[in-house]
Formats: C-alpha cells, structure tokens, sequence
C-alpha cells in the first residue's frame, strides 16, 4: 500500500517532481563536478608546479650535515661526498615511484676557459637521461623539464654529448661567447695533474639565476674533467605530493615518534616528508630534504583551490535545499486537505511524513542521477579548460553524491514536515471553527 | 452500557463558547442525529466525539476511553480503531482507485486485505467501479466509497457528517439506504445534519442551538 501511495503520488504529480528534480539536478551537478576536481586537481596543479622545479633535495649525508649547520650546499671543496650515479634509478622504485615525476643528478666543478685564471662555474646534469629501471621500465629524466621555464635559445644538450656545452646568458654576453665557439676547459686537480675537454658552444640559455653566470654541461663531461666519474653531489627530484597536515609535520622532524600506526598512514600518503624518507630509504648515504618553499606554496594553492571547490559545492547544495524547502512546502500545503483525511484516517506522524519523504527521494534521487552525469560532463570541460586534461570520474564520488542527496533531501524537506507535525484534521476538514 | 457518553462537555475557542455544558449518552446501535443551524456547534461536537479535538471542559467516555484523558497519539489510535468518519466532501485520495481508497484506511488500522476491501465496495454497490479513480464517479458514487472506506474496520462508531450535503434525491436514498442497512446490522450511527428530512431517518435528534443542547429526543416526537 505504501508503494502504491507513493508511485500514486509521484505519476500524479510529475510537474512538481520534475521541478524538484530540475533543483536537485543543478545542485548536484555543480557539486559533482567540484568533487571531481576537486578530487583530482591535487594532481592536476601539482603537475603544473612541477613546471617550477623540483621539490626534494637529495645530498650526500656528510654534505647535508655541513648545509644544515652553515648554509653551504655547493661548490667545490665544499664537501668530498658524493651520491653514486648507478644508484640513482633506485628512486623510481620506491612505493611512490609514479609520483616521483622527474629527478636530475647535479655536479658541480670551477673550471678553467680557454686557460685562463678565473674559475668558472660549470654544472653537470641529466638533461633528458633514458635509464632502464630494475623494475623493467624504463624512464626519460632530466633538466628539460625540471628547468621548463629556462630561456634556450638553440636547443638542449644531449646527455651523450661529450664536446657540447651550453653557456650562461650573462657569462655569454660578459665574454663575447656565442653559439659555435670553441672552448677549452682545464681543471687541474690536487695531485696536479690536469684534465681538458675541447668543448663547442651548442646553446646560451637564461635561467634568471646564478647559472647564468657559468656553464652547464652533461653529467658525463663534468664527471670526466673533474675525475669523479660515476659521482654526483646531488639529486633534485620533483614528486606529486599530498599537502602537509599535522602528521606529516610531526612526521618529518622525527618519523620514530609516531605510533605504528599514524606511521604507516604516514608511510602510505604521498607527503612530500614520506617520499623523501623512502628515497633516503633507497640510496646509500642519502639524505633527502623537502624543499619547504615549493612543498608548502604546493600545499598552500591546492588547499585554497579545494577549499574554494567546497564552499562552492556547499553554495549550490544550500541552494538546490532552499528550492527543494520552498517547492516541498508549497507541495504540502497545497495537500493539506489529502494529510488531514490520512490523520483522521488513524495515520501517524511519521507515517505521512514517511510517505512524503519517499516521494521527494524518488524525485531528487532521479535529479540527483541526471545531476551526476551532468556534473561529469561539466568536470570534464572544466578539466579541458583549466587544465588542459581530462578530469577522471573518481568512483568516491558516486556515494558522496547519493549521501548529499539524501542529507539535501533531508534538510530541504524539515520545514514542510514541521509544518506537516502541526497541521490538524480538524484544521483541513472541517475548519477549526463551530458550525 | 454506553458507547458514547458526554458529561458537561464544553469547548471554547479565545472568546467563542463553541459548546457549552453538553450532555448526552448513545446507547450502542442507536442511530443518532445532532442537527443545528450554522454555528450551532454540530461540527465542534463531531469533532470532539470524533477524536479530533478535545473538549476544553467536561468528560467524554467513548466504548469505554476517556477521551479527555489522552493524548495526540492515544486519540489518533482511538479514532483509527473505534470509529469510521463519513464527510460531507467525501475526502478522497485522488491518485487512489476506489479499492485502494478504502485500502488506505485498512493500511493504517491493520493490514492490507483488497479482497476484503473489494467487499466493502460491493457492500455500497461499487464493486464494478472498484479500478476507478475518484475523479471517474459520481457523487453519489465517491459518497458511497467513503462510507465503504468508515465501514472497513468494523467501527464501534459511525460518525457522518453532513453524509447527504453534496447529494441529489436519489443518490441522497441510496446513501440513506446504506444507513438503515448498517443500523439494522448492529452499527452505532451519529449523523451530524442541518436536514430534518435526513435527521427523521434517525431514532433520535439531538438538536444544538449557540453550542447549547436544547432538544433531545425520539424522531417521532421531533416530527410530530
């Protein structure tokens, strides 16, 4: 009997249901495609950051000491400890190796050009590395895309490059450097020998840093002319991270303080502290340092974009409850006469209330469907137009949605039941009044 | 035994009395008719005696309940259980057929039977309209279903109001007729009316002038 009420109710009045549907479907779609986003756009806007560098410092333990104590983190003399190079794959194999986005080895070096006094600065690096992975895959890493936004003016080195070099804008300009000039590079080590490279000048770039005063060469050339072939003195690395919250703080100044299990959540969440810990886990002698300006304004721009994404998801399902409110009380004051006859019939309360309830479930469940498939459509322009990529369906979603549906229902639906509880056969059928 | 009786019943709304000092028992299978002009207090008495409102002095005692002693709930039970409502306007659900009409009132006494249902319907003569929607009969026809709906689970009490009000002659016999049957079967019948041509059916009027009982007796002594 309750289901032929209710199925009796909805086909009768199908306009009024469609309008509640029509306000559940808006709200609903809005918020579907904010969860969405909001859901995926932690990864979507850590990849546009990755665009400014990178996140984790890898350095030798010994030379990360000496940083730590007094600010100095490179040059030469600095520091006789150096990461192996054949260890390096290894970073792509830890549990967040896919959030592990790109990484490059640095050696850094003073050399001689064309013989004179003057040390000048040269970097060695990955520039678009391909290493094959002890997994079995393979990967392309390097500065290409850990320095995007460098001005270069003929092109990237390759790694395989022995003779090539690229110089620094100002360095350039200082010098009367341009592309296609030969250079000779010396540098004389302490035993007093002396290596030389005869080098030509591939490319100028500008990075609006300090490089632009020296050179940059690939990891190999500087090895050789240094005499620390297979050594590197540090790995920057740039990872998809979780914003910090309180227990990747506590977990980062010491992760044995943490109970086992607020560990292994730690362990298993992609905080820029939890993968630095695992790369330090991987290499020999390594220690892995969070950037703390990059992981924390990462941090800071995807908690303010989530933050908006909700408070707009919470702005349409506040709306789509006030015209569900408004259509729902408008529905039960114009069936006043059909809930009195079913109170004076002997039905409870919560018996009517329960039938008008399942009425509006119906209508805003169905709304709240083509709300759904709406709001994946408008999560997928919305992925299109911002970010260049499509936002996935994310499956959590689903019961979030059907959750807010029914806390939206709910919510809507208490000033119709409140003015329900109070209405009075007396009030409806006969009218309150002595005849 | 009585099945109803009033004990200086009086109900008054801020300044309106809308019944003062009323007393009055039926006898169960009595057919009672209380009948007033407007404002008299008829539809305040049915209210009253039908477990919608409660008197504001003075006691009630229906089948035994004192009903100025319950609650909202209590008198929601004894309405559903003891007592089947005739209206003027018939009240009909609608979207309901005429067997899911009388249904509905099974559906919040007990359980749901249409066969039993379906009989309550031939017992007014609509079996053959029994998938037909409100909408689809006639008034005499949506008043017959309504006494079908009261009679579905066997009420101590028949409380009508104004049954014939909306009806033609012939459809106002036919739901008359209905009555004598029912009183004939046992059934208690208070029928609230301003008509002494529907009131002559009963046994006895009960006639209400400004909320004040001021006639109560046979038909034939109200007639003659």
């Amino acid at each position: 009997m309750f289901l032929r009420m209710v199925i009796g109710a909805v086909t009768r009045q199908k306009r009024k249901l469609l309008m509640m549907a029509g306000a559940m479907a808006l709200g609903i779609s809005l918020a579907t495609a904010m969860l969405n986003v909001m859901l995926d756009v932690g990864d979507k806007i850590n990849q546009e950051l990755k665009t400014y560098g990178a996140n984790i410092m890898v350095t030798p333990r010994g030379a990360s000491f000496l940083g730590d104590l007094y600010g100095i983190e490179e040059g030469a003399g600095v520091s006789n400890r150096y990461l192996a190079e054949d260890e390096l794959p290894k970073i792509k194999t830890i549990f967040w190796a896919f959030n592990i986005v790109d990484f490059t080895p640095w050696l850094d070096a003073r050399v001689s050009v064309n013989g004179s006094e003057a040390g000048v600065p040269i970097l060695g690096a990955w520039f678009r590395k391909h290493l094959d992975l002890p997994t079995g895959e393979s990967v392309d890493t390097g500065i290409i895309n850990l320095r995007s936004w460098w001005d270069v003016r003929q092109g990237w080195l390759k790694d395989d490059d022995m003779s090539g070099i690229m110089v620094g804008g100002a360095y350039a300009a200082t010098h009367g450097i341009h592309q296609g000039d030969a250079l000779t590079l010396s540098v004389r080590h302490t035993s007093g020998g002396e290596r030389t490279a005869r080098v030509v000048v591939r490319s100028i770039f500008y990075s609006g840093d300090r490089e632009d005063d020296g050179l940059l060469a690939p990891l190999a050339l500087v090895q050789r002319l240094t005499g620390l072939e297979g050594k590197v003195r540090r790995v920057e690395v740039s990872a998809l991270t979780t914003p910090e919250n309180e227990l990747a703080r506590r977990a980062a100044q010491n992760p044995r303080t943490l109970s086992r299990q607020a560990w292994e959540v730690w362990y298993c969440t992609a905080y820029v502290s939890a993968i630095a810990f695992q790369i330090e886990e991987a290499l020999t002698d390594a220690r892995a340092k969070p950037v703390l300006q990059v992981a924390e304004a990462e941090g800071a721009i995807l908690q303010k974009t989530q933050l908006l994404m909700l408070l707009l998801t919470c702005m349409s399902l506040a709306c789509s409850a006030l015209a569900i409110s408004n259509l729902v009380t408008a529905n039960v004051m114009e069936r006043g006469t059909e809930i009195g006859l079913l109170k004076a019939l002997g039905a409870t309360d919560s018996q009517i209330s329960l039938v008008i309830l399942a009425e509006m479930l119906i209508a805003t469940f169905l709304g709240g469907a083509f709300g759904y498939a709406a709001g994946l459509g408008l999560a997928s322009v919305i992925g299109h137009s911002v970010f260049g990529s499509a936002v996935s369906a994310k499956g959590l979603v689903v019961p979030i949605v059907a959750l807010l549906i029914l806390l939206v229902t709910l919510g809507g639906s208490i000033p119709a039941i409140r003015m329900l509880l109070r209405l009075r056969p007396t009030d409806v059928l006969h009218g309150r009044g002595a005849s | 035994m009585n099945i109803l009786k009033l004990n200086d019943v009086s109900m008054v709304y801020g300044s309106v009395r809308a019944l003062q000092n009323v007393s009055f028992a039926v006898r169960p299978g009595e057919w009672v008719a209380i009948m007033g002009a407007s404002g008299s207090g008829k539809t305040t008495m049915m209210n009253i005696v039908g477990c919608m409102n409660k008197a504001t002095h003075g006691s009630v005692v229906l089948d035994g309940e004192n009903l100025s002693r319950l609650n909202a709930g209590d008198l929601t039970a004894i309405r559903r259980d003891k007592i089947g409502l005739i209206f003027q306007q018939f009240y009909l659900i609608s979207y309901l057929t005429a067997v899911e009409n009388v249904m509905i009132a099974q559906y919040y006494h007990s359980v749901v039977d249409e066969k039993e249902a379906m009989q309550a319907l031939e017992r007014v003569g609509l079996a053959p309209r029994a998938k037909h929607l409100p909408h689809q009969l006639s008034g005499g026809e949506q008043q017959r279903l309504c006494i079908a709906r009261a009679l579905i689970n066997y009420p101590r009490l028949i409380l009508a109001d104004e049954p014939t009000g909306n009806l033609d002659k012939a459809n106002q016999n036919t739901v008359m007729d209905i009555f004598h049957q029912l009183h004939r079967e046992g059934s208690t019948i208070i029928v609230v009316t301003h008509s002494p041509e529907v009131a002559a059916h009963a046994q006895r009027v009960l006639s209400l002038e400004f909320g004040r009982l001021v006639k109560d007796a046979p038909t034939q002594r109200l007639c003659a």
